[in-house]
C-alpha cells in the first residue's frame, strides 16, 4: 500500500513541480536575482496554505500527530542551507527540482545529479569525522513554533493555542505572496 | 483538462498546488523529503561493488548495519534503504521523474520546441557565459556536489527542509531558509551580474 501511494504522490509531486515552473533553472536563477518572484509567491502562498490547513486537520483529529516529523536544529542546518544555496544559485537545480527536470528532458540536470551523486557520497566519506564538532551543536532540538500535538517535538510557543500560532504565521507568507510583485519593475 | 496541458501555472495555481501536494504526503504517510534518496542510491552502488557496505545485524535497531557512519546511523534507518531499495522514500523520488516526464510531455508542440533548444543552458545563463555546453555541464556539477553535500549537512533539502519544515513551524525549517536563500540571492546577483533576460 505504502509504495501504490510513494508512486501516486512522487508523480503528483513531480508533475506539480514541473508545471509550477521549480524544474527551470531559468525561473530558478531569476527567482534569486529577485527578478522574476512568480516561484517565490507560489513557494509563499504553498507554505502558508497548506499549514494552516494541516493545523486546521491536526487540531480536529483528521490528520494523527504521528504523522508529523520534525527535523532537528544544529549549527549545520544553517551552514548546510548556505552550501545548497551557492549550489542553488550556480546550477539552478536543488535535489527534488534536478530530478524532474531529468525526467523532463534537461542535460544539464543529469551532470547536477551526477555532481548530487559525488556530494552525498563525500559526505558519506566525511560523517564520521565532523559528527563530533562544533557543526552539530543544538540550536534547539526538534522544535516547532506551534505544538503540533506529537510529543517528541516541543513547541517553542506552546503555551499559546496552536492554530493561532501557525495561523498568524500561515497569513503573513499569504500575504507576502499577495502583495510581492510578480515581474521586478525594472525588467 | 486545459490546465494539465498548459506549459506552466500561474502563481495562484502553482502555490495551491504546492500546498495540496505537500499535505496530501503528511496527511497520508509522511512529510516530502528528496536529499536523502541521493545517499541510498550511493549506498546502493557501493553495496553492489563492496557487498559488505550494509550487512543484516540482528543487534541494530533496524536489523542492518554498516561500517560506514553515516549509512549506520540512527540504528542503521539508512543501511536498511540500502538494503531494501523498494521502500516508501526511494520509490517516491523515482516516480517524481516520470512525473516530470509525463508533465513535459502533455504541452504543446511549441511549447515542447522551445524546451529543447534550452535543454542544456537556461537562457540566462546563454546570455552570461555563451554557448558552451561543456562549461554548463561542469558548474552544473558543481553546484550539484555544493547541494548535495550542503542538503546532507542540513539534514534536508527544500523540500524537506524548507517546503515540509516550514509548514510545520519546524524551528530547523526557518533555519534552513535563512541559510539558503542568505547564500543564494547575493551569489544569484554576483554570478548573473544584470544580464536582462
Amino acid at each position: 500500500m505504502d509504495i501504490v501511494l510513494a508512486i501516486v504522490l512522487g508523480l503528483i509531486f513531480g508533475f506539480v513541480l514541473q508545471k509550477v515552473g521549480a524544474a527551470n533553472p531559468q525561473k530558478i536563477i531569476n527567482m534569486l536575482r529577485l527578478r522574476d518572484l512568480h516561484l517565490m509567491k507560489a513557494i509563499l502562498l504553498g507554505i502558508g496554505v497548506s499549514s494552516l490547513v494541516l493545523f486546521t486537520l491536526l487540531a480536529v483529529g483528521v490528520v494523527p500527530a504521528s504523522h508529523i516529523s520534525v527535523k532537528a536544529s544544529y549549527v549545520g542546518v544553517v551552514v548546510g542551507g548556505v552550501l545548497l544555496g551557492i549550489g542553488w544559485a550556480i546550477a539552478g537545480f536543488c535535489p527534488g527540482t534536478g530530478v524532474v527536470a531529468a525526467g523532463a528532458g534537461r542535460k544539464d540536470a543529469l551532470s547536477f545529479i551526477a555532481g548530487g551523486l559525488l556530494g552525498a557520497l563525500l559526505y558519506m566519506l566525511v560523517y564520521g569525522q565532523i559528527k563530533s564538532t562544533a557543526l552539530f551543536d543544538d540550536l534547539g532540538a526538534k522544535s516547532t513554533l506551534a505544538a503540533t500535538g506529537n510529543e517528541s517535538y516541543p513547541a517553542l510557543l506552546g503555551d499559546m493555542p496552536s492554530l493561532a500560532v501557525a495561523g498568524g504565521i500561515a497569513l503573513v507568507f499569504i500575504v507576502l505572496a499577495f502583495v510581492l510583485p510578480e515581474a521586478d519593475a525594472s525588467s | 483538462m486545459n490546465l494539465l496541458m498548459r506549459k506552466q501555472w500561474g502563481w495562484l495555481t502553482s502555490g495551491l498546488a504546492l500546498a495540496l501536494i505537500f499535505l496530501l504526503a503528511v496527511a497520508t504517510i509522511k512529510p516530502i523529503g528528496v536529499s536523502t534518496q541521493f545517499v541510498i542510491l550511493d549506498g546502493i552502488v557501493m553495496d553492489a561493488i563492496a557487498p559488505a557496505t550494509v550487512v543484516q545485524d540482528d543487534t541494530a535497531k533496524k536489523g542492518y548495519s554498516s561500517p560506514n557512519a553515516y549509512l549506520n546511523k540512527s540504528g542503521g534507518k539508512y543501511a536498511k534503504s540500502v538494503a531494501k531499495p523498494m521502500n516508501y522514500s526511494f520509490v517516491f523520488v523515482l516516480a517524481m521523474i516520470a512525473g516530470g516526464f509525463i508533465a513535459s510531455r502533455m504541452q504543446s508542440a511549441r511549447d515542447k520546441d522551445a524546451q529543447r533548444q534550452n535543454r542544456t543552458m537556461p537562457p540566462v545563463w546563454r546570455a552570461r557565459f555563451g554557448d558552451s555546453s561543456g562549461v554548463r555541464h561542469v558548474v552544473s556539477f558543481i553546484g550539484g556536489v555544493l547541494v548535495l553535500f550542503g542538503a546532507r549537512l542540513a539534514g534536508g533539502c527544500t523540500s524537506g527542509h524548507m517546503m515540509s519544515g516550514m509548514m510545520q513551524t519546524s524551528v530547523s525549517g526557518y533555519l534552513f531558509a535563512l541559510g539558503a536563500f542568505a547564500a543564494a540571492i547575493p551569489v544569484a546577483f554576483f554570478i548573473y551580474k544584470n544580464i536582462k533576460e
